[in-house]
């Protein structure tokens, strides 16, 4: 079976999606959600590089991705502070642990 | 050939980061993961956003989550779902086969040839805006992380002093 470039790229798309809804749906480890979501991220930056390929326009895909890329960092650098702080302040980074709001 | 390799190490990466059971090999898996996106961006013929994923994802995330697992710690014990595994399942599944179905067209379509374009003059001539906001966002994320990672110091009686 010979597989052609753009399915390949599709692939990957759709196992990276997949393993990173699944990190954020069954992950307990603040970290790891974190961890979840770069990895959806990657997924869809590398479809923006992919859209941009496949019309003929891959500046404007790349332009895109390069906005994923900041928008993705900072949100990581966020999240692993309030991590760390949650940290500090419940001594424990479980998600479940993080039930101060409910009544 | 190489496409496959690329994209079997790349999931086979995330899946790695995803199980690992230590936060730090779960890092450095993910870092492994972004070099080989990295890797496909360039072979589709995107080398400006390559180096930048390769730069940023693989080398300052890392750092990023290297210092944030010194500083809070290993957590043991912490697996198993918040979720119920069949719902997990059955949501990932409508994200993804729904994704698939939309992405079906481009499955056959044969890469056409790169036009050569200057990346400098979409950012700045047709996407400005979007650069600046982009780079008050650093700022402004740079300046979260620095409030958040502070130690907060106690506060002080206010009300003995008013008292007094």
């Amino acid at each position: 079976m010979n597989l052609s470039p753009s399915m390949l790229a599709v692939i990957a798309i759709l196992g990276l999606l997949g393993v990173g809804f699944y990190a954020l749906l069954a992950s307990r480890n603040l970290i790891k959600v974190i961890v979840g979501l770069q990895i959806l991220v990657k997924g869809s930056m590398l479809a923006f590089v992919l859209a941009g390929r496949l019309v003929g326009n891959v500046t404007l895909g790349q332009s895109l991705a390069l906005t994923v890329i900041v928008v993705d960092t900072i949100v990581a650098v966020i999240g692993l502070a309030i991590s760390v702080q949650i940290r500090r302040h419940f001594g424990t980074l479980d998600v479940k642990a993080l039930t101060t709001l409910r009544r | 050939m190489m496409y496959l390799l690329i994209v079997a190490g790349l999931l086979v990466c995330a899946i790695q980061a995803v199980r690992s059971a230590r936060l730090l090999s779960s890092a450095l898996w993910l870092a492994g993961a972004s070099a080989l996106t990295a890797l496909f961006m360039y072979l589709l013929g995107a080398p400006e956003v390559a180096v930048i994923e390769l730069s940023v994802g693989a080398g300052l995330v890392t750092v990023l989550f290297v210092f944030a697992i010194n500083i809070a710690g290993e957590e043991e014990g912490l697996s198993g779902s918040p979720l119920p595994a069949p719902l997990t399942i059955a949501l990932i599944l409508i994200v993804v086969v729904s994704i698939g179905w939309l992405a079906l067209p481009a499955l056959n379509i044969e890469l056409p040839m790169l036009i050569p374009m200057n990346l400098s003059s979409i950012l700045w001539g047709s996407r400005a805006i979007d650069v600046l906001l982009q780079i008050v966002l650093i700022f402004a994320g740079t300046l979260g992380m620095l409030g958040m990672l502070g130690e907060s110091k106690p506060a002080k009686p206010h009300h003995k002093e008013a008292q007094e």
